[in-house]
């Protein structure tokens, strides 16, 4: 009996361990299209790929997220139509990948926020390296009262997080300060920054209210025309990429986002269009 | 034919029964077996032991410590138990011994009830009414985030279970033990001290055991309160007590902050992280039943 129980037992998980593997989507079968990437993106893409299926009720759509690298990775190697990226594609990537189209449907401002209570209303950009760094510890450092600053952050492997570490800290991969409260989403730091006394966070300009204060960068306001005119400094692009140039579908529906009603759900969804 | 029929009734609900006993054995063996398969490119490529002895976890240079994080859990738990023990043994010894019986039925219904308000809404009760006082004790680097908010809400969390187990265990101290110290001269309150809860001890242990196991298993509350910050918890001034402002990342926060975006062997070190939350609750929860059965001896 005991010997049958145990036989059962590894047969049956043997079987499921076998299943679990996962299984590769067909590229590019014309009436399907596959999404995946970067989670920054997946929301805006979701969006995107529901309004035109509305249209094109033919074409199924499916998004799912993994990361930006994954979402270059998966394009490059075809096992996904449509891979994403929230932030630019890297010279090593489009060195190794050469086949790979970038399209550029959005562009992401990453504001830099505080208590609305904090008395700074402006930063250098070195001046928030250095608090993220460990460097500055102090609000009277950078011009405000005499309070310890508390940093809020992202957890590693965030697109947010890689994209704030290469636009401010000048490193994707750098050290945050390791007192750093790390909360896991946009919401979570933008919580987190609008209930704790002198703290400081980075969170998506899609989320942006009046619970936080954003703070100008070298003088430029966080507003999305500032972002759009190329002087807010802390700004990604939201990027599709296929391995060599889309056709079907897959054209039709990167045609639609660039077009002037894509675009403008882009803008309704609170991020800056492209165009 | 009467019998064959009344024969064959008892069989298949016997078998039935036994398959549905066997589905969850099957459950926790897959469980184990498939976290322990996604973790093994980990412990192949990092190895177990530098994982449990470095204190630096930044995936994306390639290092994998979980030192801090089982610092994190274990202070935290610690933390629990200095605040929830007394409460829950306390409040045991009235349930079983002193409460009259209209009471009992009221206290106990709002323990119990204390056991099923979801995770979540104990860390939001500890984001906005907890984190704001904390925050006010004056020590240079307090945010109020950290171990203390974190031992607090498990130790009401913790505090159904122990009270749960340890009445049981009072309760089941027979009567003869009672009457004799009673009979002795003993009062009610020296008889509870040196009769009655000496005799309960394994059942206590047990319990408190188990409410540790819960401890450092919780995840979600402590995601919203601990700060999940990637250190070693140590004091923050020369009072050794400051320890508890300390922010700090527990086991479970860490697989559930990094999961959603974490690839490859970022990944696979995170189900490490399962398989060493899995072993520690296990080895937890087994000394309790050890210590349950011995008490039955």
């Amino acid at each position: 009996m005991r010997y049958v129980l145990v036989s059962i037992l590894l047969s049956a998980s043997m079987l499921l361990a076998a299943c679990g593997s996962p299984a590769t989507p067909a590229p590019g079968a014309g009436s399907e299209i596959t999404v995946a990437g970067s989670t920054s993106v997946q929301p805006l893409a979701e969006v995107l790929a529901e309004a035109y299926m509305g249209a094109h009720p033919e074409i199924r759509i499916t998004v799912q997220g993994g990361g930006s690298s994954v979402g270059v990775k998966s394009a490059a190697e075809g096992t996904v139509d449509i891979g994403t990226a929230s932030r630019t594609v890297k010279d090593e990537e489009l060195g190794e990948f050469p086949d790979l189209q970038v399209f550029t449907i959005a562009r992401d401002g990453i504001a830099i926020v505080v208590h609305p209570d904090v008395a700074v209303d402006g930063l250098a950009k070195d001046q928030v390296k250095g608090i993220y760094e460990g460097s500055i510890t102090t609000w009277s450092e950078v011009g405000g009262p005499d309070a310890a600053i508390v940093v809020v952050g992202r957890e590693e492997g965030s697109g947010t997080r890689g994209a704030f570490g290469s636009l401010i800290m000048d490193d994707e991969e750098f050290a945050m300060v390791g007192t750093a409260i790390l909360q896991p989403s946009n919401g979570a730091v933008r919580t987190t920054v609008s209930t704790t006394p002198d703290s400081i966070g980075f969170i998506s300009f899609g989320y942006l209210d009046e619970s936080v204060k954003a703070v100008a960068i070298d003088g430029v306001e966080a507003t999305a025309e500032n972002a759009l005119g190329g002087e807010y400094p802390v700004v990604r692009p939201f990027n599709m990429l296929t391995n060599g140039e889309p056709a079907g579908a897959v054209k039709d529906w990167l045609d639609f986002i660039l077009s002037e009603d894509g675009q403008a759900i882009i803008a309704d969804e609170g991020y800056i269009a492209a165009q | 034919m009467d019998m064959r029929r009344r024969y064959l009734v008892d069989r298949s609900v016997r078998y039935l029964l036994f398959f549905s006993a066997l589905i969850s054995l099957f459950i926790v063996f897959m469980i184990g077996l498939f976290t322990l398969r996604e973790a093994w490119p980990a412990f192949r490529e990092i190895g177990l032991l530098s994982m449990l002895t470095n204190s630096e976890w930044r995936p994306g240079r390639d290092q994998f410590g979980l030192l801090a994080m089982i610092a994190g859990s274990v202070w935290a738990a610690i933390g629990s138990m200095i605040l929830g023990v007394p409460l829950a043994l306390a409040g045991a010894i009235f349930l079983a011994e002193v409460a009259p019986v209209w009471m009992r039925g009221i206290v106990r219904s709002s323990v119990e009830l204390l056991a099923g308000i979801p995770s979540v809404v104990y860390g939001l009760f500890g984001m906005v009414v907890l984190l704001p006082v904390i925050r006010k004790i004056p020590v240079a680097g307090n945010t109020g985030f950290g171990i203390l908010a974190a031992s607090i809400v498990l130790a009401v969390m913790i505090l159904p279970t122990i009270t749960n187990i340890a009445e049981d265990a009072i309760r089941a101290v027979p009567r003869e033990y009672k009457e004799g110290s009673l009979a002795l001269g003993a009062t009610h309150w020296q008889t509870i001290m040196g009769v009655t809860l000496p005799a309960a001890r394994s059942g206590i242990v047990a319990a408190v055991i188990l409410g540790v196991g819960r401890a450092v298993g919780e995840t979600m509350a402590m995601i919203m309160v601990i700060g999940n910050s990637i250190v070693l918890p140590r004091p923050l001034n020369s009072n050794p007590l400051t320890l508890f402002l300390s922010q700090a990342r527990t086991l479970t926060g860490n697989i559930a902050v990094e999961i959603s975006y974490a690839t490859g062997l970022h990944e696979d070190a995170l189900f490490a992280t399962g398989v060493v939350l899995f072993v520690l609750i296990m080895i937890i929860n087994s000394s309790a039943n050890l210590l349950i059965r011995e008490r039955r001896r």
